[in-house]
């Protein structure tokens, strides 16, 4: 049996539109998503909520390897997004953080000209509140946020520092777990990670 | 334009989409009791769940003046989209002119069980909806010839030898 999307899918997905944009706008707070949805597993509701309302069928959508072709037909069939053939080509892109690697320069960094050219990652990690402490600092945070993700990514520092260097260019990251989301847009800056 | 209308089918049509489209195009312009009939009647315990809520949209009617014009925007039209499964897989799409969130429903699970039992499909759903679409034409056709006027010129010396 195939699994279903939103039930009420104008209200719902604007609903979680609210929420992506509201974790956008505050890098750092962990917002409750796609509580009602039921999508295969692997997949996280949130991820599942921030996907099927965002892409279309005009954003080619690239899903790491590591999710069974449950996962790609689900989202194609209830967004209509095309798969996109490369990384690089993807409008979105769905990780998994404990399966895959995460190197945020396989994605679309956007150009000069068009710097929202650039690929939106929604990473799933198993939770959001355990893992090495995060210290957040840039637009749309008063002072300081923090965040703590695990499994955190390898040389995840060392990565965002160099996205944010390329600002107005670089990846967007959703962060997922189970219903809960937290986003780093590119002009988040990482300052150190505390102990 | 009728369902069989060589302007509107791809090239790269293969036999089984073209069998399909033309089960769809029957099935979108199928009335309310030629559907929900039979269905109650043959297939009364179908199952079809919807696998996307029912829904009312526009779509935009394009147009190519002569069939292979530039294309134009004709306007828009409401549409509704029914989308179901069975319980043995198949799923059946219907989208029909209107609002009609019923019939749309019913269009849809008989495409589903079109793909299931095509046989029984278009002896009791397909044929009835094709026979009075054909019946229709008919008359309108012959309601059109009626009204034709057939133009001569007569000779009027010039061309004379």
């Amino acid at each position: 049996m195939s699994a279903l999307a939103f039930a009420d899918p104008t209200f719902e997905s604007q609903a979680a539109f609210r929420r992506v944009m509201r974790a956008m706008s505050r890098p750092g707070t962990i917002l409750v998503c796609g509580e009602a949805l039921a999508p295969p597993a692997p997949l996280a509701r949130a991820a599942a909520a921030a996907l099927l309302t965002l892409a279309d069928f005009e954003t080619p959508l690239w899903i790491a390897p590591s999710f069974p072709d449950s996962i790609g037909d689900y989202l194609a069939f209830h967004s209509g997004a095309p798969r996109a053939a490369a990384p690089d080509k993807a409008a979105f892109a769905l990780i998994d953080l404990s399966a895959d690697g995460l190197d945020l320069f396989h994605f679309a960094q956007g150009t000069a000209e068009y710097p929202d050219r650039s690929t939106t990652i929604v990473a799933q990690a198993s939770t959001l509140e355990a893992g090495p402490r995060l210290r957040l600092r840039g637009p749309g945070i008063e002072g300081e946020a923090a965040l703590a993700v695990s499994p955190s990514p390898t040389d995840f520092l060392a990565q965002w520092a160099a996205n944010r260097a390329a600002f107005p260019c670089g990846v967007d990251l959703i962060l997922v777990a189970d219903a809960r989301l937290v986003a780093l847009p590119r002009s988040t800056a990482i300052i150190e990670e505390a102990d | 334009m009728s369902a069989d209308d060589a302007a509107f089918r791809p090239q790269s049509e293969t036999p089984e989409v073209a069998a399909r489209r033309r089960a769809m195009a029957l099935l979108a312009r199928a009335r309310r009791e030629e559907l929900a009939e039979p269905i109650a009647k043959r297939w009364p315990d179908h199952g079809a769940r919807d696998l996307k809520p029912i829904e009312s949209g526009l779509v935009m009617l394009r147009g190519r003046i002569g069939g292979d014009g530039a294309p134009f925007n004709l306007g828009e039209a409401t549409v509704t989209r029914a989308v179901v499964e069975l319980p043995t897989g198949e799923r059946g799409f219907a989208h029909i002119l209107g609002r009609d969130a019923t019939t749309a429903r019913l269009a849809a699970i008989a495409d589903a069980l079109w793909r299931r039992e095509v046989g029984d499909v278009e002896t009791l759903i397909l044929a009835p909806v094709a026979e009075r679409l054909a019946a229709e034409a008919a008359q309108a056709r012959a309601e059109t010839a009626a009204t034709r006027v057939d133009f001569f010129t007569l000779v009027r010396g010039e061309d004379a030898a």
